[in-house]
């Protein structure tokens, strides 16, 4: 099954809609809790992500037997280094994200705690692309 | 600890989720950093907060918190009020402020994450 979200960047009040819409999905698929937890965190720290940092982007989601994949790519500035962006801590939030309660540099590093394999690509000026895999049985 | 104990120990207010009110919680956290709280793996917690925003309700919603305690007397608004009540999540207004609140439901005997 495939579904896909619009993203839209800047609207905090809508932050979290797409990751809800997906946990009602695993849920009803009778998907074991804990792996649910840990794929919806991942998603809405990654929706965070285009909302706090993006024109405007989207959330791909194919899900089968074995597994969630989920494809988030957004319009924006672009990462200029990942492996800086992956790194604990480091943030270039703004302050309006940080009133919201997050821009500490725990996203990315948080994405990929969450899931079983994580790909970031990105062209600054562009926009940053999140390949992210999660297995339903470990 | 259960949740009409919190309620009383906070001299609280309960907005939403008062149908569970004999639910048991045994871990507390606070932070006004959602980051820090999705980092969190144990679930089903009561979560502490001076930040009162419509994500703090989807954090919780995304974290399987249980009950969020929304301290120094701020007010909760109509849509995060709505936002819990669809993901039945208790949802408490105290006037104790975060230092205060933490250490009184500690002494009652609510533990810590870690």
């Amino acid at each position: 099954m495939e579904f896909r979200y619009e993203i839209e960047g800047g609207n905090f009040s809508r932050a979290g809609h797409a990751s809800s819409a997906v946990k009602k999905i695993l849920k009803q698929l009778n998907v074991d809790n804990r792996v649910i937890k840990r794929v919806v965190v991942a998603l809405y720290e990654g929706e965070v992500n285009v909302v706090a940092h993006a024109d405007k982007g989207s959330m791909l989601v194919d899900i089968d037997e074995q597994r969630i994949k989920i494809r988030i790519e957004d319009t924006g500035p672009g990462i200029p280094d990942i492996d800086l962006a992956m790194q604990a801590g480091f943030s270039t939030a703004s302050a309006a994200v940080r009133e919201m309660g997050f821009g500490a540099g725990m996203g990315l590093p948080n994405m990929k705690k969450n899931t079983d394999q994580m790909r970031v690509t990105s062209e600054v000026g562009k926009g940053t692309q999140v390949e992210m895999i999660t297995w339903f049985s470990q | 600890m259960k949740i009409k104990t919190i309620v009383e120990l906070l001299q609280a207010r309960i907005i939403c989720g008062a149908n569970q009110l004999e639910a048991e919680v045994k871990n507390g956290f606070a932070s006004d950093l959602m980051s820090d709280v999705l980092t969190l793996d144990t679930d089903h917690l009561v979560l502490l907060t001076g930040l009162s925003n419509l994500q703090v309700i989807r954090t919780a919603e995304m974290a399987d918190i249980f009950c969020i305690v929304i301290v120094r007397g701020k007010k909760v608004t109509k849509e995060m009020h709505q936002l819990a009540e669809e993901n039945r999540i208790v949802l408490i207004e105290t006037p104790y402020s975060m230092f205060r609140a933490i250490s009184v439901l500690h002494d009652g005997g609510l533990n810590a994450v870690y």
